[in-house]
Parts: structure tokens; sequence; C-alpha cells
């Protein structure tokens, strides 16, 4: 009996997951397919080159000190930036004395305890200070800003499909509904305090333009400040605020690869030598 | 084990073999991977994998340790702690990277192992055991892959978690108090968290333990070869070292240089943007995607839509999901034919190659966006592979004709008939 019956088991239970798929295909209601604005008119971020790009990329200190002062003037009046120091600026080419200067005069003070009476307060950064965001908390953010939650920038350029590239793109990419938008998709609207960015995935970003005009930010190494020109530098702040080892890592790699490239090479001389006369 | 023309241990200097009398480590290491273990002269590249795959895990549980020492298993700081190290910790950037991309080319290695077993056949007997362990080592790493994926504590460790454990509640009745049972709670929370950091820190010296058992029972036969015919005599084989000792050494240098490319030039490349964004259970990833050495099992898993028999599609997925991996275990019974090779199964070499496009496909179905098309295609591309291991596999010995064997691994070596001696 057993000795009938144990080959077909096998084929029994694959013709059983094989009737559930057919199953499947033939015989269950399928959803229908869903034709949406937001497949049709969301865009690729546009070609920007940076100059970290590829195995031997470095960044360029003065991008990413004028990209900072873009984020210090214009972002971090909503945004966070709570993974990186006043002290990692001196990273990208700061003094120490100015890395000092610019902890004590930001907008907003480093939270603290009143030492006569406990309560709550604030006081004047330190170097060694986070840098301090601009809300207390989730709440306040909030009730800032339409309900929605500006995202901490620490990690921004990392965690969004795209990188810096995108948020260029998207810092840049506002523009009215586009006619064909509306004469293919006669609901869709953007609702109230939204505003339309067919770089952001949905196509409707609570963030209002940050960058307005050209000239929007002074640069004190005189380079023009055109609307791309600022949404460059800042990407690629923001790119080092969450990549700040991406030199390291690069002339690391070189070095190891040189290494192994070689030892390698030795190994399979090695490996040529023993089994030389051993046909295999 | 060994073959009788096996080299013996002896050991000149007196303290080695003052050593030997006492603790002969060194006779194991000389039995097992030295001279006195004889191995196929044929051995291909592809018999590499199995040694680095070795290497892969001693890299992980190298830099797991030290990263152990700097990460937090709490869900208030554990993403801060992992951004700590990125940023704070002197090489924790290496350290982390090389742990992150260390599983993806474990993954990579142990696929490549499979396959090349799958394709020659080692599965068969008198290797049975050998390839039950090595199943059993590979859900034992998936488990400690998905596991270390949770611990950064971003938005996909944490939708992960949350999907995966969710895979227990379409058990009927038990289902719920399963998952509740595994996560310590209703939803992934600092509990889960902390107990898949104990057991993330405990199964990689499991794996270890289970591959010492895994190469045991292989050096019982012995290695199988690309010919799949056995081993006939001393001609056949050549001591493991110093010949495949020098050839592993090359394997592992061509290794170490892929990883590095990933680990130094796209050390994201692999991950998910998401993951970089800190857990949030009030705010939902658009696309919860598993890790990509997970996708061709979670593009079966979706790919069983209907209620089919009183049994919901969920719970179909899931039996299918496991189903896909556990059908492995009975492989060596399956499979009937005694032909071990590939080489000389025309038929079968066919369907070995459609199977290698067919998870490569699953793999591709399981991250892409969920279209009516790609809903088609993984159910397509689950039929077949069910088919093809419960279905083809037993079927196809009673129709094959295999090509001629060689009468040695020496003869196929030389291509002539093997001297006496050699």
């Amino acid at each position: 009996m057993l000795r009938f019956f144990a080959p077909l088991i096998a084929p029994l239970v694959g013709l059983l997951f094989v009737f559930a798929l057919l199953w499947a295909i033939f015989m269950s209601p399928h959803a229908p397919a869903i034709h949406l604005a937001s497949e049709e008119y969301h865009l690729a971020p546009k070609p920007i080159h940076y100059s970290f790009e590829g195995p031997l990329g470095k960044y360029d200190n003065q991008q990413l000190q004028r990209g900072f002062q873009v984020y210090k003037e214009v972002c971090s009046a909503c945004h966070s930036m709570r993974l990186v120091a006043f002290r990692d600026l001196e990273e990208i080419g700061f003094s120490k004395p100015e890395v000092k200067a610019l902890a004590k005069g930001w907008a907003t003070e480093t939270p603290s305890i009143n030492p006569d009476t406990g309560e709550p307060a604030t006081r004047k950064s330190l170097p060694s200070d986070f840098i301090p965001g601009p809300y207390a908390n989730e709440t306040a953010a909030r009730a800032g800003n339409n309900n929605a939650l500006p995202p901490d920038m620490s990690l921004l350029a990392k965690a969004r499909e795209g990188g810096p590239a995108y948020i260029a793109s998207l810092v840049t990419g506002y523009e009215d509904v586009p006619p064909d938008l509306k004469k293919e998709f006669p609901d869709f609207t953007v609702p109230a305090g939204l505003h339309f960015n067919p770089y952001f995935a949905n196509l409707n970003i609570a963030m209002p333009p940050p960058l307005t005009s050209d000239g929007q930010v002074t640069y004190a190494d005189g380079t023009k400040a055109t609307k791309l020109q600022m949404a460059t530098d800042v990407s690629a702040f923001l790119m080092w605020a969450a990549e700040p080892k991406l030199e390291n890592r690069h002339r690391t790699g070189i070095a190891v690869l040189a290494y192994l490239l070689i030892a390698t090479l030795l190994a399979f001389g090695a490996y040529r030598n023993i089994w030389h006369g051993k046909k295999h | 084990m060994s073959f009788p023309w096996a080299e013996h241990y002896a050991p000149k200097h007196p303290l080695m073999r003052y050593l030997d009398e006492k603790l002969p480590l060194p006779r194991l290491v000389y039995n097992a991977v030295g001279a006195g273990y004889p191995v196929p002269r044929n051995l291909n590249y592809f018999w590499n994998f199995g040694v680095l795959a070795g290497a892969a895990l001693g890299i992980q549980i190298l830099t797991g340790i030290i990263l152990a020492m700097h990460y937090a298993a709490n869900g208030l700081v554990a993403f801060d702690s992992v951004e700590h190290i990125m940023r704070d910790v002197n090489s924790g950037w290496l350290i982390r990277y090389a742990h992150a991309n260390g599983a993806s080319m474990f993954f990579i290695v142990v696929y490549i192992h499979i396959f090349r077993g799958l394709y020659y056949g080692s599965y068969k007997a008198p290797r049975e055991m050998v390839w039950l362990l090595g199943v059993v080592i590979f859900l034992l790493m998936m488990a400690t892959a998905f596991m270390g994926y949770v611990l950064p504590w971003g938005q996909m460790s944490f939708w992960g978690a949350q999907v995966i454990t969710g895979f227990f509640s379409a058990i009927p009745v038990v289902g719920d108090p399963i998952r509740m049972w595994l996560l310590g709670g209703f939803a992934p929370d600092n509990d889960a968290l902390n107990r898949f950091f104990s057991l993330h820190y405990l199964l990689p010296f499991v794996i270890a333990a289970v591959i010492v058992l895994h190469i045991w029972a292989l050096h019982i036969p012995g290695s199988n070869n690309p010919t799949g015919v056995e081993v006939k005599g001393p001609q056949d084989t050549v001591p493991f070292h110093p010949y495949y000792t020098a050839k592993d050494g090359m394997g592992l240098g061509v290794f170490l240089i892929v990883f590095s490319l990933l680990l130094f030039f796209a050390p994201n490349a692999l991950g998910h943007p998401d993951n970089y964004i800190p857990a949030n259970p009030l705010s939902t990833p658009a696309h919860i995607v598993p890790e990509w050495y997970f996708l061709p099992f979670y593009a079966i898993l979706k790919s069983f839509t209907g209620n089919f028999l009183g049994i919901a599609a969920k719970l179909w997925g899931v039996m299918a999901m496991f189903g896909s991996i556990l059908l492995l275990f009975f492989l060596p019974w399956i499979d009937r034919s005694p032909i071990r090779s590939s080489n000389y199964r025309p038929m079968y070499k066919w369907f070995f190659w459609v199977l290698v496009a067919d998870v490569l496909c699953l793999g591709y179905l399981g991250q892409a966006e969920v279209t009516p098309t790609v809903v088609l295609l993984s159910q397509i591309c689950a039929g077949y592979y069910f088919s093809h291991f419960l279905i083809i596999l037993p079927m196809i010995s009673k129709f094959e004709k295999p090509l001629p064997l060689p009468n040695s691994i020496t003869e196929a070596v030389l291509g002539e008939p093997a001297p006496a001696a050699a």
C-alpha cells in the first residue's frame, strides 16, 4: 500500500497548490485596475550631479557651507536636524570660533533647566550641543504647520528614494496643475493648505514652496543664488548631514580594493603553482 | 571518515606529539580540512561557496559582536544608537555597513551554494543528511536575518516585523494568540525588539553549531563532484590541503573584492530608504518590502489571492510560503533519478535553468508594485516553482534518458580510461 501511494504524495501536494493558484487566477474576483493621476504625472528627480558621486567622489566644502547657509536661513525655520552637532560643522570647513559663534547665535536655544528653580528653561548653545530644532515637540510642530509634521532633516537625503537630487527637484518643482491633468482627471483637486508638486509621490505636498525667488540668500563667496543653485547646495549639505563619513569611506575603499587585488593575484599564483601538473 | 588512502596525521615535534596524546585538536583539523581529507580532484569553482558561506558567517559574528557593544536594544533609543555608531564610534560606519551588506553577501553565497547542490544532485544519497542540515541552516539564517533587520528600529524594521509576525495570525483559532506570544504584545514594541536582539545574538552560534554537523555529515561520504560519479580510488582525489586551501584562498579574495565594492561604494543599494526614518506605528509606508533575499518567497505569499476549498487566501499564501522552503526537506526522496549531475541529465538540466529564471522572476515580482499583471505573473511563477519540485522532478526520471556516465572521475578529467594507479 505505502509503496504504491508514497510516490503520489508529492505530486498531489503540488497539484493542490497549483489548483489554488488556478482558482485564484480564474475564479476569484479581481480588483479593478485603478488609474491614478499620481501614476501618470509623478516625475522622476531632475538629473542633478554632485561632486560626491562615484567611487572617488568628495564633498565640495564651499558648496556644503552655502548649503548650510540655506538650511540655516530657510529650512531651519520648520525642520530640525537633531543628529548633527554644531561641532560637526568643523568638518565642512568652519573654524572653531566660527562654530562657537554659530552655536551662540542660533535662532532657537538649547533646552535646559533653570539651576535655581528646576523649571524648564533654555540657554545659548555650545559647539558640543546638537542643533536645536525650531519646535519644542511634535504637537508644537503640527500646530504651527496646518497639522503637517516637517520631517527631521538629519537623514533626509538617505531616507528618500532618489536622495539629494529628489530633494533639490522637490523644492524647485512647485508649479500650477497642468491643464492636461485637469482634463484627464476632472476629480483631481489640490486640497486647501496643500500645494501641487509633481516630484512628490501623491502630487500634493503640505510644505509651501520654500525657495520663492532668486537671491533669497546672499552667498558670501559670490555665487549667484538662483533657486536651482540654492536647492542643489542645500541638498548637497543634507547628503553630508546624512552621510558625514562618505569621503572616508571612499578613501578606505580604494585602499582596501588595492590591497585585495594584489592579495588575490598572489593567491591565484599560489593556486596555479600548487595545481601545476595536476589535471583537473 | 576518510578514504583508506587518506594521509595519516603523524606529528613530528615532541610538543605536537604531547598535544596529540592529551587533546588531539590538531589531528581533528588535519582530518577535517587538512591533508587528511581527500577530495575529488575535479571540483569546479562552484565548490568554493561552502567555504565562502563559512567566511561570511565569521564576518557577521565578528562585526555583530562589535556592533552589540555600541547598540542599545530599546525602542526609545535603538534608532539613535545606530546613528551613534555611524557618526561617533571610531570606524563604526565601516562595522555597521559591513554587517548590513555582509548579510546580503552571506545570502548571495548561500543561494549559489544551494543551486550548486540542486544542479549537481548533491542532495541525493548518500548525502541526504548534509542537505537536510543545510536546509536547517538556511531556515536559521532567514530567522536571524529577519530579526537583525528589525534592530535598527526604522520604518521598514517596524513594519517588516508587523507583516512577518502577521503570518502567524493566518493560522485559524490559535493564530492571534501565537502572534501575541511571539511579539510580547499586540504590536511590535520594546518587548519584541528586546527578544529579537537576544535571539539575533544567539542564533548565529546555533548556525555555527549546525555547520559543524553539516561538515561532519559531509565528511562521511566525502564531497560530491561535477560528474556525480563516486570516488573509486586514490587517483580520483587530492588532499584538501594544500590543493583546496589554495583554491579557496583565491575564491575568498574574489569574494572580498565583491563585498568591498558593495560595502565601500554602494552600501545602501540593497537597503531601503524608509529604514532611515525612525519607526512610527502611526504611519504605514507606501510599500512594505522585505530585504531582497526574501523577495521570491514574498512573491509566492502574495500570489495566492483566492479563497479555495474553504481556506482563506491569506492562509494559502502563508502555507505556500513556508511550504516552498519546507519541501526542500523532502527533495532527496522526491527526486528518484539515480543520476546526480545534471551534466548527464538532458531533460532535468533544462528544467533546472527554468527554475533559476523562475526564482529570479519571483524575486523581481516580490518587490514590484502590485498591478494585475504583476499578480498574474507571480501566480504563474509560483505555479512553476511548486510544479518543478513536486510534479516535474518526481516524474521526469521515468522519461529521461541519461547520457553515459564516465567510469571514474579520473577518466572524466583525463578524457581517457584511467591508468591503474596515479
